[in-house]
């Protein structure tokens, strides 16, 4: 599935290609890893304070929850390369018809 | 080497369909087992029928006709409709996509047994103390305050039989997105092959609700809780929303493999491409998706308000669209085409305007102003039997004719199919007509009798009338089996003449590896194309080697008998019987010890070398 495999058993074809890809690869995991814990600060620190108003916490740690849950995906999870189509098309489906249930129960069934 | 050409014993063919992973076997098993069901399920209408031909009538008492209708629809849906559309899926889908077999071919397995198990565990019921007799929907209101064991032989067959499909669609799926044979692009695949993909999807999504919703009500009879319960602050709407956010995918889980079946034959009986087979794609993708935006429709009486009333109707009236693309696809497909009018044929040419009718009804019904008139009346009764019996029934029907002689190399004697046919169309327009005048005039539906005098005891006689019409047409089919499997006059690869998908390539029944070497496929309808260039068979994909197969194994039918068991020990389990908790122990003891010994042994399967496989052609080739 990840596509950045050589076809060929010689282990030194495309080496300096494949030696920059991974160091690429091996920056954006370094960089997402480390704007993930910053969320996780930012979220902690919002909650400590105690002059910031709920009404605005929450709506935000939620947010940054969901970029963690697409840089988890995307990033750690290799989401972003070639062949997850059909995968991308499950998790989004699945998530549509959640997301329409949870959707219609808030507002015609608990609400 | 032919496997299937050997004489066995009667035993020896038992313990091979008990320990099978073969698709095409589970598919014959479903196809038994389904066909079963299905004629419980029709006997149970005709009691029905009975019961209402005249006013008045004690053919049956209030309390068995409510067990009869509840166990007419469940038996119908959950252990008929669908587990004979997954028999044909999984006789045809690995075929059509070339294929040597489904993904994993021991949870095929395991989801046969576990669909067969809940059905037997939902059918005991009738010998243990009463059926379920809270309707199919089994309403939590109703369900929560209804006496004796029905209501939990429903809760807990459904559960087991829900597994087993939950874990069909989830193989389906990974067959079609992983084992496609070289050149079988997305847009390549039969249309059967299409809705079976499509329908999987449903059923991955679709039945978890389903799910939660039986583990709410088995904890709230149960075990005390009090999720429906309004008085202990539960809400009984919830189970109407999550049986429905399963029940109206349901319902395309039922139709989809159906017009993927229509299609096909639409193509072959009149020798041309599908028409518009992107748009018939398309349409099929989008009625899956709107299929999940619309279970509300079933609620309209409930009280949900104007604003959620209106949205549930609007997202209804949008299905007619790609449905109706679908409708005028195979009209044209038949228009300019050879028409030869087979058995299958006739059953598809007459789908059309039977379905029309229902999808047309469900229009009426989809207006919820209009819904409120209509609603538990006998017009839904009428509206719904149109789209299944008209829809699904017939796709069954003209799919088990269809594909007979592939998955069983003897033609069914088409003179009989003929009678089949025409007797079960008449009876179903002369059975269900009636009833949506019955519903407009205002009889409800679900009443174990009527008074005299109020104007519908003809149409309750046309209506009995014609159920036996259709019971006599199911009759002569099954003669027809009988007779045909009697005299078992062999066929060749492709008995119709214009089998246009790979599945006709191959010999009927396909030997137990369905390819030889995997074909190499040029476009849409991959065997036509290579009959039209004057060839007799598909162009190899790969080189003739070794191929590897799974084993046989007997572990399904003990995961399956140990959940068997523990379900009879939770049932009991509330009457303070001292023996039941032991039996649910023992139960998930037999399971998870299976499951375990699966785990830990390790089973490799086994090579066919490619010296057994080669005929005597193929060796001169080498030579």
């Amino acid at each position: 599935m990840t596509n950045q495999q050589s076809n060929s058993a010689n282990p030194n074809l495309n080496l300096a290609f494949r030696r920059k890809q991974n160091a690429e690869e091996m920056k954006h995991q370094v960089i997402t890893f480390a704007m993930m814990i910053f969320f996780t600060v930012i979220a902690f620190v919002m909650v400590a304070m105690d002059s910031i108003s709920s009404w605005f916490t929450i709506p935000v740690i939620l947010l940054l929850a969901a970029i963690q849950v697409i840089f988890q995906l995307y990033y750690f999870m290799h989401m972003k390369h070639k062949g997850h189509e059909t995968i991308a098309l499950f998790i989004y489906s699945g998530l549509t018809v959640g997301l329409i249930t949870v959707l219609v129960f808030l507002t015609i069934v608990w609400l | 080497m032919s496997t299937y050409a050997k004489k066995q014993g009667f035993g020896a063919t038992l313990w091979d369909f008990m320990t099978t992973v073969d698709h095409k076997k589970i598919a014959i098993l479903y196809l038994i087992s389904g066909g079963l069901f299905f004629i419980l399920g029709g006997l149970e209408a005709v009691f029905i029928r009975i019961q209402l031909a005249i006013p008045d009538n004690n053919f049956m008492s209030a309390g068995i006709f409510n067990e009869m209708i509840t166990m007419h629809g469940t038996t119908m849906i959950f252990l008929a409709a669908m587990p004979i559309l997954l028999g044909i899926m999984n006789a045809v889908m690995p075929l059509q996509i070339g294929a040597r077999d489904v993904a994993f071919p021991f949870l095929n397995s395991l989801g046969f047994w576990l669909f067969f198990f809940g059905g037997v565990v939902l059918n005991l019921s009738w010998f243990l103390g009463g059926a379920p007799d809270a309707g199919w929907t089994s309403y939590a209101s109703l369900a929560i305050h209804s006496e004796g064991h029905g209501v939990d032989f429903y809760v807990l067959g459904l559960q087991i039989s829900g597994f087993g499909t939950l874990i069909a669609g989830i193989n389906f799926l990974v067959t079609i997105i992983n084992m496609r044979t070289p050149g079988m692009t997305y847009m390549r695949m039969p249309m059967f092959t299409w809705t079976t993909f499509v329908v999987s999807a449903l059923i991955l999504f679709a039945f978890p609700p389903l799910t939660v919703g039986l583990f709410l009500l088995l904890f709230d009879r149960m075990f005390g809780a009090n999720f429906f319960d309004v008085a202990a602050g539960g809400n009984t709407i919830i189970w109407e929303h999550l049986f429905w956010i399963f029940g109206h995918p349901e319902v395309y889980i039922l139709i989809l493999p159906a017009f993927g079946i229509f299609s096909e034959i639409f193509s072959t009986f009149s020798r041309k491409r599908l028409f518009g087979y992107s748009s018939m794609v398309f349409a099929t993708v989008l009625i899956g998706f709107l299929g999940f935006m619309v279970w509300a429709h079933h609620m309209f009486t409930v009280g949900l308000g104007p604003i959620a009333n209106a949205i549930f109707a609007i997202a209804t009236m949008a299905i007619a669209v790609p449905t109706g693309i679908k409708i005028f696809n195979w009209i044209f497909t038949m228009w300019g085409g050879s028409v030869t009018f087979t058995v299958p044929m006739l059953y598809a040419v007459s789908f059309i305007p039977s379905f029309t009718m229902g999808g047309v009804t469900g229009i009426m019904l989809g207006a919820a102003p209009a819904d409120y008139q209509y609603h538990d009346s006998y017009f839904v009764v009428a509206h719904f039997h149109y789209v299944i019996v008209g829809g699904v029934v017939l796709g069954i029907l003209a799919g088990v004719t269809y594909y007979w002689p592939k998955m069983f190399g003897t033609m069914l004697n088409e003179t009989l199919g003929k009678f089949t046919f025409w007797l079960f169309l008449i009876g179903f327009h002369l059975t269900f007509f009636v009833q949506h005048f019955l519903g407009l005039m205002g009889m409800p539906r679900r009443v174990f009798t009527y008074l005299p005098g109020q104007g519908w005891e003809t149409s309750n006689l046309i209506s009995s009338i014609g159920a036996i019409f259709m019971s006599v047409g199911i009759i002569i089919l099954l003669i027809n089996i009988v007779i045909t499997s009697v005299k078992n006059v062999r066929v060749g690869n492709d008995p119709w003449g214009d089998g246009r998908t790979l599945e006709w390539a191959i010999p009927s029944p396909p030997p137990f590896y369905n390819f030889k070497q995997l074909p190499l496929v040029r476009g849409l309808d991959a065997y036509w194309i290579e009959k039209m260039e004057g060839k007799k068979e598909m162009t190899p994909a790969e080189p003739l080697d070794d191929i590897h197969m799974p084993n046989g194994s007997i572990i399904p039918i003990c995961i399956t008998i140990g959940l068997f068991i523990a379900a009879f020990g939770a049932l009991y389990n509330m009457d303070n019987k001292t023996w039941s908790v032991p039996v649910i122990i023992i139960g998930l003891l037999i399971t998870f010890g299976s499951m375990l010994v699966r785990s830990l042994k390790d089973d490799h399967g086994f090579h066919i070398h490619k010296e057994e496989l080669m005929d005597d052609k193929d060796k001169e080739v080498k030579a």
